[in-house]
């Protein structure tokens, strides 16, 4: 477990100093790092590199590596700067730290497709900085100029043939002045970034089956517990019955828990086999009689609110009853699970004196809050230390499953791996909120509109999280992609009500963009075929390139983007061969969208059969993206949202009954297979302009493909299915 | 009860209930945590290993099944397996959570179907999830691999 030892404390105060620009929150913990105290022989410039004696450079992961690829495009941007072979550095992940915060979020939180926005210019100067240091270093040995000095390949010559390791001088370095003023080398002098070749420094222990997840991690002493916990959401153990559990052969122990009951064992099968020997009885708390029929009355009640208003211009109302023509349609959205491939699991060791908590997390810096709070501890008294995570789309934000087992470490005083079952996962994840949307439009007389409104009622979810953020009704997560609403309307009014379902809902892999991507672009293409204009055509035409600053949808690029719009659909329209004949049942969809300050186009070609299954066989993307620091992990999140978003849109859908989720396993919830994936996902990436910063790519696709998979069921059909899923259910449906 | 079997070409030897999956005999008693929990019902193909040779879901497979037989893991996979290579030439893993047992699927049917069309793949694949959607290129690599 070497990739997971962490730095040394003193580390962190100085690499604070060295990057701490831009830093939203001012947690510091000053006990997160006794792994490493010992570790001798290294030497720190600042918190993102750690030099051996030996010329080893380590380089730290402050963001959670679940797939998209930070654990070597983030380093990448270090190396650059710091002039050394990314492929010869260590990568080790980061403890919680104030230096680790992730300035675009506010906490030392992986998400929002900020990875990268966040680390292009910080990461760079960590590199260069450090780098300078050991040239200073070296010039001071030999009584130079550190201008007459040059680094590169992890090491450093000076005039007269002189030459030092970076090793050499790394105790030197890492005693003298962190630089104030560090200059960046120009994208024109790039050695790594935005190398075509550069392999995934993580693909080898993936393929030897070694890197160490979560559910991988093993401890002296370790017992496992499995978990029973209230199928119905928001229940609470009223009372249980162990009798037959506690006998059962390797059980140590049978213990209550705030959400429910865990029984601790020798192995996990033995704790399974126990657990399901318990019989509970279950206090069914406030959603006891939940169902879809009540989800979905609850919130079409709420939709008649008027909700609030989160963009404006003009006066939509009386320019929609002037208006030629008025269009208007509703769209239902389902509930949606994560599902990442690795159960919720995490292994605690909580003593008397301190904690150790070892976890595949999106959001290292709660955890010693919450399991502080949970166990009595304080939150320095609390070691977290992050793994590699089996999949998170948002999940592993958030914190609730490192709760629970401290909770029962604390409870049996041993060291226990808690490992959820698939059944655990799916019936206790916080939701991709489903919604009800409606959308008109009034044009005049060329067809050309005048008034839009969007009415968008959901679950908010940054209220259950992060209240701060909601503001005079509005959750900027529930917003997204229709704040940044891409065409130009003189008079406009866009709404929102915040409604609770009684399913918990969760930040989802896109969050609202999924929502309102759908039915943003899914409205403006009805409208365009009801026209009989061109709907690529069409939504050029009425791109908006200028206008106010966007105020809600803060991770975006908040302001028209009408230009770089206009370039990826007319580009799109080429790549994907638009307008070509098509059989019968045969179809295509466009979609364009801007989020994370990435702007890009889907054209989508798929069939429907006779039985209405959706075949998806093609998706074309162009991409403005700006720089793109691993090109080939960039399109391998391209065709991750892809499959991602397909699963979605073609089969996801998550109901509740008696106040529980319905769904089990991924038999009941069904997700894109080998057989469903489309033959070909063409990705075309724009060159950056200058100056240009990376957008992000870890999320966008997702609600891009769905919205574009619908356009191109009508397409191919004459079906407008405004209820997803797309499955031969909801497109039957449609056809009335 | 004393179970053993070969594993990765070695002796093992548990004591452990024998209708105890397979999967958790390797993960827990043995420590070989290449081999991951997904579903528990064979519906995921996380847990694929070999047996004598064949793929099987280790989560359906009680380890008082399979002693004094064959049992190989992604551990046991040699690292010049033309299935490994071709996983890390074309960087196909992206969480990597589900990809041993894709491999040792891959594996088994490379063995038993040297130029595998787009419909076997299709066919012999479609029980492994992966959600983080590497499938393009679990397909690529499967094509480089049989071309190996």
């Amino acid at each position: 477990m070497d990739h997971i030892n962490q730095p040394a404390r003193r580390d962190f105060l100085k690499g604070s100093a060295a990057v701490g620009g831009g830093l939203a929150l001012g947690f510091y913990l000053p006990g997160a790092s006794k792994v490493a105290e010992a570790q001798a022989a290294t030497h720190s410039p600042n918190a993102w590199v750690k030099i051996g004696t030996d010329n080893s450079v380590t380089i730290m992961c402050a963001r959670s590596e679940m797939g998209q690829d930070v654990y070597t495009s983030l380093t990448m941007l270090v190396a650059e700067e710091l002039e050394v072979d990314v492929n010869k550095v260590k990568v080790e992940f980061a403890p919680p730290a104030e230096v680790y915060i992730n300035a675009l979020l506010g906490g030392q939180i992986t998400g929002g497709s900020t990875s990268v926005r966040d680390g292009w210019e910080k990461l760079r100067k960590a590199g260069a900085s450090a780098r300078m240091m050991l040239v200073n270093a070296a010039a001071q040995q030999w009584g130079v100029d550190a201008g007459q000095c040059k680094a590169a390949g992890g090491s450093i010559t000076g005039p007269g043939g002189k030459k030092v390791t970076y090793g050499q001088v790394a105790e030197a370095a890492s005693k003298l002045e962190v630089p104030k003023d560090v200059p960046l080398k120009p994208v024109s002098e790039f050695k790594q970034v935005g190398n075509k070749a550069q392999k995934r420094l993580d693909t080898p222990a993936k393929v030897a089956g070694t890197a160490t997840f979560g559910i991988d991690v093993r401890v002296p002493n370790m017992l496992y517990a499995a978990v029973a916990m209230p199928p119905m959401i928001g229940g609470k153990v009223a009372s249980f019955n162990d009798a037959r559990a506690k006998n059962m052969p390797g059980v140590k122990a049978v213990v209550q828990y705030s959400r429910g009951v865990a029984v601790v064992a020798d192995s996990y099968w033995q704790a399974k086999k126990a657990k399901d020997l318990l019989q509970i009885t279950w206090d069914e708390g406030p959603n006891a009689n939940n169902d879809m029929g009540k989800v979905w009355g609850g919130l079409k009640e709420a939709a008649s609110q008027p909700g609030a208003v989160f963009r404006e211009a003009g006066d939509a109302d009386s320019a929609m009853k002037g208006a030629a023509k008025v269009y208007e349609a509703t769209y239902e959205l389902p509930f949606l699970s994560h599902s990442p491939m690795e159960p919720m699991n995490t292994v605690a060791d909580v003593r008397a004196d301190g904690a150790t908590i070892i976890t595949p997390t999106q959001f290292q810096q709660l955890v010693p809050f919450v399991v502080a709070g949970a166990t009595g501890l304080k939150p320095e008294q609390i070691n977290v230390i992050t793994t590699f995570l089996g999949g998170g789309f948002g999940r592993r934000v958030e914190v609730d499953y490192t709760i629970d087992a401290a909770e029962i470490s604390k409870a049996v005083g041993a060291p226990v791996k808690m490992v959820w079952s698939r059944e655990d996962d799916l019936t206790h994840d916080s939701y991709r909120p489903g919604g009800i949307y409606t959308a008109r439009m009034g044009v005049d007389a060329a067809g050309k509109p005048v008034a839009y409104t969007y009415h968008g009622t959901s679950p908010s979810i940054s209220s259950r999280l992060f209240p701060s953020i909601v503001k005079d009704g509005i959750d900027p997560f529930a917003v997204e992609a229709i704040d940044n609403f891409p065409y130009a309307v003189a008079n406009h009014k866009l709404t929102y009500q915040m409604h609770d379902a009684g399913i918990t809902p969760g930040y989802w892999r896109g969050v609202s963009h999924n929502l309102n991507c759908y039915v943003v672009e899914g409205f403006i293409d009805e409208v365009a075929h009801a026209l009989g204009k061109d709907p690529i055509q069409y939504r050029i035409d009425n791109l908006e390139y200028e206008g106010e600053k966007h105020k809600w949808s803060g991770l975006s690029a908040g302001i028209a983007v009408g230009g770089r719009m206009k370039t990826v659909l007319e580009q799109v329209r080429g790549k994907s061969g638009w307008g070509k004949k098509l059989p019968e049942g045969r179809g295509m969809g466009v979609a364009v969208m801007e989020g994370y300050n990435t702007v890009m186009a889907a054209v989508v070609e798929l069939s429907v059969t006779k039985n209405y299954d959706v075949i998806v066989d093609k998706v074309t993307y162009v991409v403005d993206a700006g720089p793109v620091i691993h090109p080939d992990q960039g399109s391998a999140q391209m065709e991750s949202c892809t499959i991602y978003g397909l699963s979605a849109c073609l089969f996801g859908e998550i109901t509740v009954k008696n106040g529980g989720v319905e769904q089990m396993n991924f038999d009941q919830y069904r997700v894109v297979r080998m057989n469903e994936t489309p033959k070909s996902i063409d990705i075309t990436w724009l060159p950056a302009a200058k100056d240009q910063p990376p957008g992000g790519l870890g999320e966008p696709a997702t609600a891009v493909v769905q919205a574009a998979v619908g356009n191109a069921i009508f397409s191919a059909t004459g079906i407008r299915v405004r209820r997803m899923p797309f499955t031969p259910e909801n497109i039957k449906g449609a056809m009335a | 009860m004393n179970i053993s079997f070969n594993l990765n070409g070695k002796q093992a030897a548990v004591d452990v209930a024998p209708d105890t999956p397979l999967l958790w005999v390797l993960r827990d008693t043995l420590g070989m945590t290449g081999t991951k929990f997904g579903c528990g019902k064979a519906l995921c193909g996380a847990c694929t290993v070999h047996l004598n040779g064949m793929a099987v879901r280790s989560c359906q497979t009680q380890v008082g099944s399979v002693a004094g037989q064959k049992v190989t893991t992604i551990e046991g996979l040699a690292a010049t397996h033309p299935v490994k290579k071709a996983w890390v030439a074309l960087d196909v893993p992206q969480c990597g959570y589900c990809q041993p047992g894709q491999m040792m699927q891959a594996a088994a049917l490379l063995a038993n179907n040297k130029r595998p069309s787009d419909a076997d793949i299709d066919a012999w694949m479609s029980g492994n999830i992966c959600r983080c959607g590497t499938y393009p290129r679990i397909r690529a690599a499967i094509k480089a691999a049989a071309k190996a």
